[in-house]
């Protein structure tokens, strides 16, 4: 089996979706513990639907580069959501539920109506799940990602005080002097291209799941903000991994076994809470 | 000069007033209790002293130099905070974030401005502890040392006692007391009109009569009056 995935490993676009896929898993991890904590888990999910409905907009375009349209489409929701989401939970919320229905039907209709594909639900199913399309990157997208990837580590880095700050206390964010809404503006951006660089990994049903269980695991474990931060970063990027050297050997579909892993990972963290919250 | 002056001050949201018609004036080293009927609008205010919230009517002005970015405040608890996974210490540093412009990171003075103010507020022993692990008055007292980091000159704080024992509540007013007489001003909302007539110099009343003045004026009042009424009923 080891010999197996050596093999694999030699190949150039083997060693291509790893490095994107731990790229990808990292920056899915930073934000999410920000989500998690601001009740905004559920707009990851939103914006994924709507990158779904970009996608099949660009596949029917045939553009030689489906970014063109997905990441400006997805940004641009992205800010939508998060504005209505801070100043009103409740319309938020249906607007996100309203937005992320209706970008999946008509995505799947444009998809219908127009693709010239013989095999419609076969695309159809790779762009929602992800499938093996890692494993087919082409060299500008590769570095499209990893550089995109770099960029969100980086402006993560710098404003992580300022993202604390808002997380914990808008209010008290806003009244010392903080720029609270243009970091929300920030975070949403951040959000946008985090999603769409995941759908490659995931495809887009299950995006929310690798930005919100490696924050849900570490919460369990550790208590301050800078230790759940880079214990989900490192929990992210184990699964990414694992999952994908499983898939590879094994055949099953990378998004989901990534997925897998990251469920695992989350129960065992809850089982160790629950035990060492007793003893 | 006075270091904030409201002058027929309306305060609501999307120019709907829920409070109208205040006025008022602190100066260095006052003591502002604001007391009224739930849902009378003393949050809203304060977000609107804060620069929140537009006002729908009126003015702020600040004086004696004092920047808007230099008022502490201590909000009333959100949901958020309840299980929010962050140390005592990563708290109280982000009240620091004010103080010089923009750099990603909390300098060397900051961190020790940080340090001094969790040793004033008794709760360095906790430092690496998690916030949502505590009881509500070290809660408290976190975020009290939070909002001395942003000001040293004025504290805008939201019911601060509300939740806790008498015991606690007692040693907080203490500590505010404390606080006060080292020179802050103090904005304070609260429920418990003993401890405002007790601690505070000056008592804003909002609701359907508007009333300020000094704490003395205020117990000769109408409003005042009715309480001193009322706690003797209760006596
Ligand atoms: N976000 C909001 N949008 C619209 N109306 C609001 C909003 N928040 C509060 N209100 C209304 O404004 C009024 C004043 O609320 P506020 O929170 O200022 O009261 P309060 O005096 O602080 O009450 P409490 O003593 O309970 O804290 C209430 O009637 C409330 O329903
Ligand atoms: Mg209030």
């Amino acid at each position: 089996m080891f010999e197996q995935l050596a093999m694999y490993l030699q190949y150039p676009f083997v060693q291509y979706a790893l490095i994107v896929g731990v790229a990808v898993a990292l920056c899915a991890s930073l934000l999410g513990v920000t989500l998690v904590l601001k009740r905004f888990s559920f707009i990851g999910d939103g914006l994924s639907h709507v990158a779904f409905g970009a996608m099949a907009i660009a596949s029917v375009l045939n553009l030689s580069n489906n970014m063109l349209i997905v990441l400006p489409v997805t940004i641009i929701a992205a800010i939508l959501l998060l504005r209505t989401g801070s100043k009103t939970v409740i319309k938020g919320d249906a607007a996100i539920a309203m937005i992320s229905v209706g970008a999946l039907a008509f995505g799947y209709m444009i998809m219908n109506i127009f693709s010239v594909s013989s095999n419609l639900s076969g695309d159809v199913c790779t762009t929602l799940f992800g499938s093996t399309s890692i494993l087919t990157l082409k060299d500008t997208e590769v570095w499209i990602s990893v550089g995109l990837s770099v960029v969100v580590v980086v402006l993560f880095i710098i404003f992580y005080n300022k993202i604390f700050a808002v997380t914990f206390d808008e209010d008290f964010a806003m009244a010392v002097g903080t720029k609270a809404n243009a970091y929300n503006l920030l975070i949403a951006v951040v959000i946008a291209v985090i999603i769409v660089l995941a759908m490659n990994l995931v495809g887009s049903l299950l995006i929310s799941a690798l930005v919100i269980f490696p924050a849900l695991s570490a919460m369990r474990l550790f208590k301050s903000f800078l230790k759940v931060t880079i214990c989900s970063a490192v929990i992210s990027v184990v699964c990414a991994l694992l999952g994908m050297l499983i898939s590879i050997v094994a055949g099953t579909p990378v998004g989901s076994t990534i997925v897998a892993m990251d469920v695992v990972v989350f129960l065992i963290c809850w089982l160790i809470r629950a035990i060492g919250g007793r003893a | 000069m006075a270091l904030l002056t409201v002058k027929n001050l309306s305060v609501g949201y999307e120019s709907q007033a829920v409070a109208e018609n205040i006025s008022f004036s602190v100066g260095e080293g006052d003591y502002l209790c604001i007391v009224g009927e739930n849902g009378s609008g003393k949050s809203t205010l304060m977000k609107t002293i804060l620069g929140l919230m537009p006002p729908i009517k009126g003015d702020i002005e600040r004086g004696d130099g004092l920047r808007q970015n230099e008022i502490g405040y201590l909000p009333q608890q959100t949901e958020v905070q309840k299980d929010f996974p962050a140390s005592v210490k990563e708290i109280v540093l982000s009240g620091c974030q004010a103080r010089s412009g923009f750099h990603p990171f909390y300098s060397k003075a900051e961190k020790a401005i940080a340090k001094t103010n969790m040793e004033r507020m008794g709760i360095s022993d906790f430092a690496k502890r998690c916030y949502r692990e505590l009881s509500g008055g070290q809660q408290q007292r976190v975020l009290l040392a939070r909002a001395l980091c942003a000001s040293e000159k004025i504290l805008l704080l939201d019911e601060p006692v509300s939740g806790l024992d008498p015991k606690v509540t007692q040693d907080l007013y203490q500590l505010i007391q404390k606080l006060n007489e080292e020179g802050l001003t103090i904005i304070m909302v609260s429920h418990d009109i003993a401890a405002a007539v007790k601690y505070a110099s000056h008592i804003l009343h909002v609701g359907h009569h508007v009333f300020y003045g000094t704490k003395d004026e205020y117990l000769e009042s109408a409003a005042g009056k009715a309480f001193l009424l009322q706690e003797g009923g209760e006596a």
